[in-house]
């Protein structure tokens, strides 16, 4: 039973950490978008910041976000996390968007443009096979 | 819309996407975990349409909808046998798109506030490099990975004399050309770097044995991740930063998962070559020792007069199909007062968790569905062990002998059992080409056959 009661510490201490991990980067990630957006009007103020520097902190702290969440995730899930994580990482398509946005089409547009496609074909079948994978877990009736 | 409102959204929906990570710690808030996910991708590409430099929406709606109607049709129809080729061929296209932003950064920086043709900040100019690079090698890896899983490729590991020199000299070359082209801006310098990457992911796969493919799988989804991380840090966003940073070390974190339930070390696996399959069979079972082959019948009947039996799947079920016609078996089992469970070993399947989703296609429920390190020490309780499609998992060799290639795997112990059933189509030996023991114990029977048969024939004996 000792091996119990030291299992559920270590639960309880990874759910502690993963709840301040949690909050550490959303704290950094809205300091690192302030700290962006205050890039132009701190001229005067001497010291700026490298925006380089603002997103290696919004990484590694990210970073660790990620190993703490994604150790609690049940290993009977590991496909579904997969999925998941594919249609997400798919995100990129913000920066397709971007590419393609401008009125006038040009080679970057165009590249762009086969961003999203590429984008899009992830994000939706992603979503949709993890959803499908999702809903056979069903428990004993 | 002002760039602190859209970088607080941006914000919103890397917090989603965190809680749709958080979600899957239990099949309970999975879903809900999900529509975390899809509420985090509409804010963010919501967000960015609302930029005042994106106006061309007729050109890009048109790509979300063909994009989406392939993504849908695929996700719709495919089946769960084909989930890992399907997340390979995924992986490649977040490859190719990282790419592709890449390539449209480096031709109009100005349309990313980072600088103007040829004059691009040496530190944009190395982010982009990296998405470029990493997001090359997640393109080709993945198709590679794709082919292999498919059976397009030959799941043997592809060896040829050189190719670690090969490799390194690419990986030095990739280095080379990144420094170069950010003294000197050039394209030529850019274009050989997608060029090189292209090259050097097509490689590195390559000699990689199909059964260690759930760690390669794992590995590009990690890179997947990382390429969008480089192109976050290109674009200044933290959005992408953020999920790269989340997904790149989701992916690590299942490769080091996948690593360990085979005891091997990333390297070695990354270097490949391991478990030639056919090479390996030919060596054929060791000696003339006899095996104690059973029927279908005898099967039954020692499964309905057991209290527990536990069922332990591998990959040679999935190959059968036979994971609905084994439920059906375990259904008729506990219909009889037989305590019926299931045992997973972290490799089992293509991916990692693969058998588990293939169990649940099959109806079975999920809390019937234990890991190793949940199940191992019921074992010794269990009456019958039903072994169906695996081998090298089951093998005690990994534990008593200190030269098996496999030795220092963790196993399922199904010797502990009372009565271990093996359902296998012949005597062949496992991917790691070693002679499993367990066959020539005095409880061992060998049901020879293909799965599913086997399975429906025990199912009819049953009814009996």
């Amino acid at each position: 039973m000792a091996e119990n009661s030291l299992t559920d510490q270590l639960r309880a201490l990874a759910e502690q950490a993963q709840a301040l991990a949690a909050k550490a980067t959303e704290a950094a990630a809205s300091a690192g978008q302030q700290a962006v957006a205050a890039v132009p009007s701190a001229g005067h103020g001497g010291s700026q910041i490298d925006p380089a520097v603002v997103g290696l902190t919004v990484f590694v702290l990210a970073c660790f976000v990620g190993y703490y969440v994604v150790w609690r995730v049940t290993p009977a899930l590991h496909s579904p996390l997969m999925a998941v994580t594919n249609a997400i990482s798919s995100v990129i398509i913000v920066g397709a968007l971007i590419a393609a946005g401008p009125a006038q089409m040009d080679f970057s547009s165009i590249m762009g443009f086969f961003a999203v496609i590429l984008a899009s074909v992830n994000i939706f079948g992603g979503f949709l096979v993890t959803q499908r994978m999702l809903s056979m877990f069903r428990k004993k009736k | 819309m002002s760039g602190t409102i859209s970088a607080l959204l941006y914000l919103v929906s890397s917090v989603c996407f965190i809680m749709a990570l958080r979600g899957l710690s239990s099949p309970e808030t999975a879903r809900q975990g999900n529509m975390f996910g899809i509420v985090g991708m509409v804010i963010a590409i919501g967000t960015t349409l609302a930029l005042p430099s994106v106006l061309s929406y007729e050109t890009i709606i048109l790509g979300i909808v063909i994009g989406g109607a392939i993504g849908t049709v695929i996700a719709r129809r495919i089946q769960m046998t084909a989930l890992p080729q399907l997340v390979a061929a995924f992986h490649s296209l977040v490859g190719l798109a990282a790419c592709f932003v890449a390539i449209a950064a480096f031709f109009k920086p100005e349309a990313y506030g980072i600088g103007q043709p040829g004059a691009i900040g040496a530190a944009s100019l190395i982010e982009m490099s990296l998405g470029l690079a990493i997001g090359a090698i997640t393109f080709t890896g993945s198709i590679i990975a794709f082919g292999k899983l498919q059976g397009l490729v030959t799941g043997r590991p592809l060896v040829f004399p050189m190719q670690h020199p090969l490799n390194a000299a690419l990986g030095i070359a990739l280095v080379a050309l990144i420094g170069w082209m950010i003294v000197d801006q050039s394209s030529t310098g850019f274009w050989l770097i997608f060029v090189v990457a292209l090259a050097l992911g097509f490689l590195l796969i390559l000699p990689i044995g199909g059964a260690d493919m759930p760690v390669v799988v794992s590995m590009l989804n990690s890179y997947s991740g990382w390429a969008a991380c480089g192109i976050g840090f290109t674009l200044e966003n933290s959005l992408l930063i953020v999920t790269g940073a989340l997904v790149g070390s989701s992916g690590a974190i299942l490769s080091y998962i996948m690593c360990k339930g085979m005891n091997r070390s990333f390297f070695n696996v990354i270097l490949g070559g391991f478990g030639g399959e056919t090479a390996a069979a030919a060596g054929g079972p060791g000696g003339d020792r006899s095996v104690k082959s059973g029927s279908a019948d005898d099967a039954a009947f020692i499964m309905d007069n057991a209290s527990s039996v536990i069922i332990v799947p591998g990959y040679g079920m999935a190959v059968a199909q036979a994971q609905h016609a084994l439920r059906e078996m375990g259904d008729m089992l506990k219909k009889n007062g037989v305590s019926v469970r299931y045992a997973i070993h972290p490799v089992a399947g293509r991916m990692p968790g693969h058998m588990n989703v293939l169990l649940a296609e099959a109806n079975v429920p999920y809390d019937e569905v234990l890991e190793l390190d949940e199940i191992n020490r019921d074992f010794p309780q269990a009456d019958v062990a039903f072994v169906i499609g695996a081998n090298d998992v089951t093998n005690p060799a990994a534990k008593t002998d200190p030269t098996s290639p496999i030795y220092g795997m963790p196993i399922l112990d199904v010797e502990r059992a009372k009565t271990v059933l093996f359902v296998k189509r012949s005597m062949a030996s496992g991917y790691a080409g070693v002679d499993n023991e367990l066959f020539f114990r005095d409880n061992t029977m060998m049901l020879f056959g293909d799965a599913k048969k086997m399975c429906e024939e025990i199912v009819k004996a049953l009814e009996h």
